[in-house]
């Protein structure tokens, strides 16, 4: 479940928001769904994804069946040093998935 | 005189086997151009493309030991290994006796070499297996032989494509000789290529292999469709690939 | 003279009802109410009015497919010396879980965008309400249009 794909800018500047995204593997079961034998499939949704970056929470995530499957996020963070972006998320089974990426700060 | 007419014949033999296509090989257009604008933009942002999330797990494996030894212990790094040879799948292999498509190879490799148990059709490791082997033929025609000991699966495929099925009634020309373009309910009907397969299919919400599309195409009619791995569903491909020659592999590709 | 008015008034009803029978799959709203009726977005907005401003939210106005649609959301700052984002939020007035998402920055970020895939049962209206520092909400709404597949995928 740990699988993600993150890029991040060429060119970072110190002080200024730069671009991040994450494309997590998750199947995102919303309970709605029936198996190929018509038994349903568990609800199982990564409900979280926190990104710390700098001793700091720069993106909080709290989500539903409401994102689609593999669930793919661009957003920004404010350059301060070099250093690691790391993600954590889980899912409703309580299943913890995490990634990381370096941000180099020119 | 008779020089140039037997060198003519030859270059006939070798190229269309005397088989008329319905859809000349400069009229051919991949399925993404029949797609939505988003579904475009998915496919063609390599961090977006949610079929990536696959083809990177199919590194992972590649070099995962096995007791036979890993892909790589063989096939070393498979950007040099395996470009090209998506684009020349399906095709004839003298163990089997018949025409096999890439993911009946994957296993032949698995089970003979690797010593590890074959994967199953539309599991996640053969999946991302094939999505990694294919990804490296991204770009490249396709390419297939259809003659010798091609062309009992190549005549197969083509009279199952001919051929009308199930409850509606249609034959798979039907929709993709004779219609494609035109529309069928809020979608424009394609050509009907393999070429962006294996692919993330936002209906499935994950990605999945050109014999479970031709499934579903097969469902789509109210037909039965042949089991995952049957030997139609490879001769299909063939034809498929042959109808497709020389439109550029995809994978990972994106559709709705 | 009775007659008469009796059938101008049978005849007014069907144009009526066949208006309704045309546009059957947008669900019912009041003529003046720019916000879709969902508790949860009621409850985010405790009786407070939002203004439609400074939040862009971009959607498909026609959808590919309905388990997968590219949203973005935008607020434009500026923000330093003023009020900060607490939290994005995005309700739906379709699905059966209303309260789809909701994002949470630090204060000091400068640029507040998000783009994301969000899975949608149907077509409907999407609200997407920024809540600020200070107690204001800015608010947005658009209406996707999500069609079932021309033929049904049974694999």
């Amino acid at each position: 479940m740990a699988d993600a794909r993150i890029s991040l800018p060429q060119d970072i500047r110190r002080g200024e928001p730069f671009e991040v995204r994450i494309s997590i593997r998750h199947a995102m079961e919303t309970g709605y769904r029936t198996d190929e034998t018509g038994k349903p499939v568990p609800r199982n949704v990564v409900n979280r994804l926190l990104c710390r970056y700098g001793g700091e929470d720069v993106f909080v995530v709290r989500m539903t069946s409401g994102i689609a499957a593999n669930p793919y996020f661009r957003f920004f963070v404010t350059a301060r040093e070099s250093g690691s972006l790391d993600f954590e998320w889980v899912d409703d089974a309580g299943n913890r998935g995490q990634a990381q990426a370096q941000v180099k700060v020119a | 005189m008779l020089r140039t007419i037997a060198i003519c014949a030859m270059l006939g033999a070798a190229t269309s086997h005397a088989q008329d296509r319905a859809l000349a090989t400069d009229q051919l257009r991949s399925g993404i151009e029949f797609s939505g604008a988003d579904v475009r933009a998915m496919q063609a942002d390599d961090l977006a493309n949610p079929g990536f999330l696959w083809v990177d797990r199919g590194e992972t494996l590649w070099r995962a030991d096995a007791p036979g030894g890993s892909c790589a212990s063989c096939h070393g790094d498979a950007k040099s290994s395996m470009r090209g040879v998506a684009a020349r799948y399906p095709l004839f292999d003298a163990g089997h006796k018949t025409v096999i498509d890439l993911d009946e190879r994957i296993n032949d490799c698995r089970q003979g070499r690797q010593h590890e148990q074959a994967l199953p059709r539309e599991s996640e490791d053969l999946l991302a297996l094939s999505a990694y082997v294919a990804h490296q033929s991204r770009g490249l025609p396709t390419s297939v032989r259809i003659d010798g000991p091609a062309q009992p699966a190549f005549d197969r495929g083509r009279t199952l494509y001919l051929q009308r099925h199930g409850q509606m009634n249609l034959s798979c020309a039907q929709c993709h000789e004779q219609n494609w373009g035109k529309r069928l309910y809020a979608e424009t009907i394609s050509q009907g290529h393999g070429s962006g397969f294996p692919a993330y299919r936002l209906e499935w919400q994950k990605l999945g292999s050109l014999q479970r599309r031709i499934r579903a195409c097969f469902f789509g009619i109210r037909a039965e469709a042949p089991q995952p791995g049957a030997q139609e569903l490879t001769d299909l491909e063939l034809y498929l690939a042959w109808r497709a020659q020389g439109l550029p592999i995809e994978a990972p590709g994106v559709r709705r | 003279m009775f007659k008469h008015q009796v059938t101008a008034s049978r005849r007014s009803v069907l144009r009526g009802a066949s208006a309704l029978v045309l546009v059957p799959w947008l669900p019912a709203r009041a003529a003046d109410d720019p916000l879709p009726a969902i508790p949860a977005l009621a409850a985010l907005l405790g009786g407070r009015t939002p203004r439609f401003a400074r939040l862009r939210m971009q959607v498909p106005p026609l959808a590919d497919n309905g388990q997968a649609v590219p949203l973005k959301l935008a607020l434009s700052g500026p923000f330093s010396g003023g009020p900060s984002v607490e939290a994005l939020h995005l309700f739906s007035e379709r699905n059966p879980v209303p309260d789809m998402v909701t994002f949470r920055f630090p204060p000091g970020l400068e640029r507040i965008e998000i783009d994301t895939r969000v899975r949608l049962a149907g077509t409907q209206r999407l609200v997407a309400v920024a809540a600020m520092s200070d107690a204001t909400l800015y608010a947005s709404v658009a209406e996707v249009v999500v069609t079932i597949a021309a033929c049904l995928d049974g694999s």
